[in-house]
């Protein structure tokens, strides 16, 4: 990072083409005396920042998932190799394999429900409709909220056990135990199964996800080219063969980043779960993560992290094959 | 099934009404648009019956709410949640601490990020990519990975009692702020390098000719061409600092720091929570980002789709 290139400096040997093209790219300089230092401090200080707060301690974290901390003093650190991980996947798989589960139903879920349903309303309302920022506004609003609200709401106004909204709507009169409810709607095995708790979870996080995706396939809707719509309306296709064989194909890079956003939210999801997390049953692999390294019994450094470090491979084969798709043949 | 029944007809009847207002509006009425507008106002009003539920509560005594049921006729209209709210839940010191954390963190996320951004998209080094990549995959980690550490960290950095109550790094302001710029400089490095992108490259060399200095070409060239996305970001990023909820449970446990989303947790009794006096607070905790959103919606979704846009 100290030296910039002079861009002067281009291989004499490369073609004309390829040298116009590279003096486009290369809009570099020679920097000298006080450039330089500010230059490399334009960099340095940011990075400083963010190297030590965000990557400094996602390194520790893997350092200690082979430890045994319980999070006091350095010198109780001891080295036990992978033990966590051994523990997690033997007296702790129950915890373990439900969490991810969970968070498996979660990204499948995320996809067949707010996915297609705010593509849906996105297609609605770039219908050049009177009062389109309107119902924009609707579906919105929900994302704009503090997780502290939208926990409120949920757990009070809609699934409170005696009188919220979706008892007495769909209660029959009697009170349901919406978020305690336990049981497994589909159970794979005795401890491993989809249960009705976490899918009045999932109602609410589809509630919230639903405005985020129409927000981000509208804005791809809008710069698509409307006369592709009215040639493919005059050759006579009815509207699905329209949606399906000329918009879709065009709204490939939001559906690019749709599908990476919706896979990391998932894998990440935390926020709404943990307010309404009850005990058993609900549990995702970032509250595993969080209830080992903060929550009540908690304090494991040691296997926190290791959560930590699974819940990050996880991530990290989608983050890698995303930061590579978008800066590969990248000009910068 | 008699009140779902009734709910399900009540917003059919309002639907219908405001789907042929809408579609009055529109330059032809056709049976099409109005299914539409019919099916819009329909699902939106859906969409709204969290939010309207918590804000009709909000005005109700919780006794009323607790023996009708959320979806009940009111008998008494009151502002009491709201006054008690602000008085026993500490709304205006929550205000006032998230203020503390938001408008540091804000304009130094922005800062740093334009100025990675700047150097790594408007120069090419050997490194610029890699930095730009750094930055990109920073802001996809899981933040659960970075929270022990950071906790660890913070609690081992000491601070003067003129800067923090708790005497550490951790539970103070100076240590939410500076998570929040670490962590989010990442997703406003990749926006604003995307955009500084595709600002032509003859705007520096122009700028060489005259003799401008690399921080000149920054704060008087580029920046200011680069204000449509700084905007759309401050927005993005208000409203996510400030309904952060993570960092502030794990890193403000103290308790005299506290921004304003962890209010609705003072409100809470041990034995008895008046749900309707937390639904007023949450009226106040959502206010500014509604009243931000509302105002600024404009650059709001510009810079979701800013984030978005290329793949």
């Amino acid at each position: 990072m100290t030296t910039a290139t002079p861009s002067s400096k281009a291989e004499p040997a490369a073609s004309h083409e390829e040298m116009t093209k590279k003096a486009k790219k290369k809009r570099s300089l020679q920097f000298h005396g006080r450039d330089r230092t500010i230059f490399m401090l334009m960099v340095a200080v940011p990075t400083f920042f963010h190297v030590l707060l965000v990557w400094v301690p996602t390194l520790a974290s893997i350092f200690f998932s082979f430890t045994d901390w319980k999070g006091f003093r350095f010198s109780d650190i001891n080295l036990v190799g992978f033990l966590n991980y051994e523990q997690i996947f033997t007296a702790f798989s129950r915890d373990f394999f439900q969490g991810a589960l969970n968070n498996l139903v979660l990204l499948l879920f995320l996809f067949i429900g707010p996915t297609v349903f705010g593509m849906f309303l996105a297609y609605l309302l770039d219908k050049n409709l009177r009062g389109s920022r309107f119902y924009q506004s609707l579906f919105y609003t929900p994302v704009v909220l503090s997780l502290a609200v939208v926990g409120f709401m949920w757990q009070s106004v809609i699934y409170s056990t005696e009188n919220g909204l979706a008892t007495q709507l769909f209660g029959a009169g009697t009170d349901v135990n919406w978020l305690g409810n336990q049981e497994y709607l589909i159970a794979f095995t005795d401890n491993l199964g989809i249960s009705k708790n976490f899918i009045a979870i999932l109602v609410a996080i589809a509630w919230r996800h639903t405005g985020y995706i129409m927000v981000l396939y509208l804005a791809g809707m809008k710069s698509v080219d409307p006369s592709l719509r009215e040639s493919s309306a005059l050759d006579g296709c009815n509207e699905w063969q329209a949606f399906r064989h000329v918009l879709f194909p065009t709204l490939k890079p939001i559906n690019v980043v749709v599908a990476v956003i919706t896979v990391i939210e998932a894998l990440r999801a935390f926020d709404i779960i943990f307010v309404l997390n009850t005990p058993r049953r609900t549990q995702v692999l970032s509250i595993l993560t969080t209830n080992n390294l903060l929550g009540e019994g908690g304090g494991n450094v040691g296997r926190g992290s290791a959560y930590a470090v699974i819940l990050f491979l996880l991530c990290l084969g989608f983050v890698i094959w995303y930061v590579t798709n978008h800066y590969r043949e990248s000009d910068v | 099934m008699a009140p779902l029944m009734w709910f399900t007809l009540t917003l059919l009847a309002i639907a219908l009404v405001a789907g042929v207002a809408m579609t009055k509006l529109e330059t032809r009425f056709t049976k099409g648009r109005l299914l539409l507008h019919v099916f819009l106002v329909f699902t939106g009003l859906l969409w709204l019956t969290p939010i309207l539920g918590a804000l009709f509560s909000s005005f109700r005594p919780f006794a009323e709410t607790v023996s009708n049921g959320y979806l009940s006729w009111p008998q008494a209209l009151t502002l009491d949640n709201y006054r008690n709210a602000w008085s026993q839940g500490g709304i205006l010191g929550g205000y006032w601490n998230t203020f503390l954390v938001l408008a540091p963190a804000l304009v130094l996320t922005l800062f740093f990020s334009s100025m990675v951004a700047f150097a790594a998209s408007r120069y090419s080094w050997k490194f610029n990519v890699s930095f730009l990549v750094l930055f990109t995959a920073g802001n996809l980690l899981p933040a659960q990975i970075i929270i022990q550490p950071l906790f660890q960290m913070y609690n081992r950095v000491p601070l003067p009692d003129v800067l923090s109550n708790s005497g550490r790094l951790n539970g103070s302001v100076w240590g939410l702020i500076l998570i929040h710029v670490a962590f989010q400089s990442g997703f406003c490095t990749f926006v604003l390098s995307n955009y500084m992108k595709l600002l032509s490259p003859e705007l520096n060399e122009a700028a060489v000719v005259d003799g401008a200095s690399v921080w000149v070409i920054y704060s008087k060239i580029i920046m200011p061409l680069t204000r449509p996305a700084l905007a759309a970001l401050a927005t993005l990023e208000f409203t996510w600092i400030y309904n952060d909820f993570f960092w502030a449970v794990v890193l403000e446990q103290q308790g005299a720091d506290r921004p304003i989303t962890s209010s609705l947790a003072n409100l809470g009794g041990e034995f008895f929570t008046d749900d309707n006096l937390i639904a007023a607070a949450s009226v106040y905790v959502a206010l500014p980002t509604l009243a931000v959103y509302f105002a600024l919606q404009k650059h709001f979704i510009a810079g979701l789709s800013l984030g978005g846009s290329k793949g």
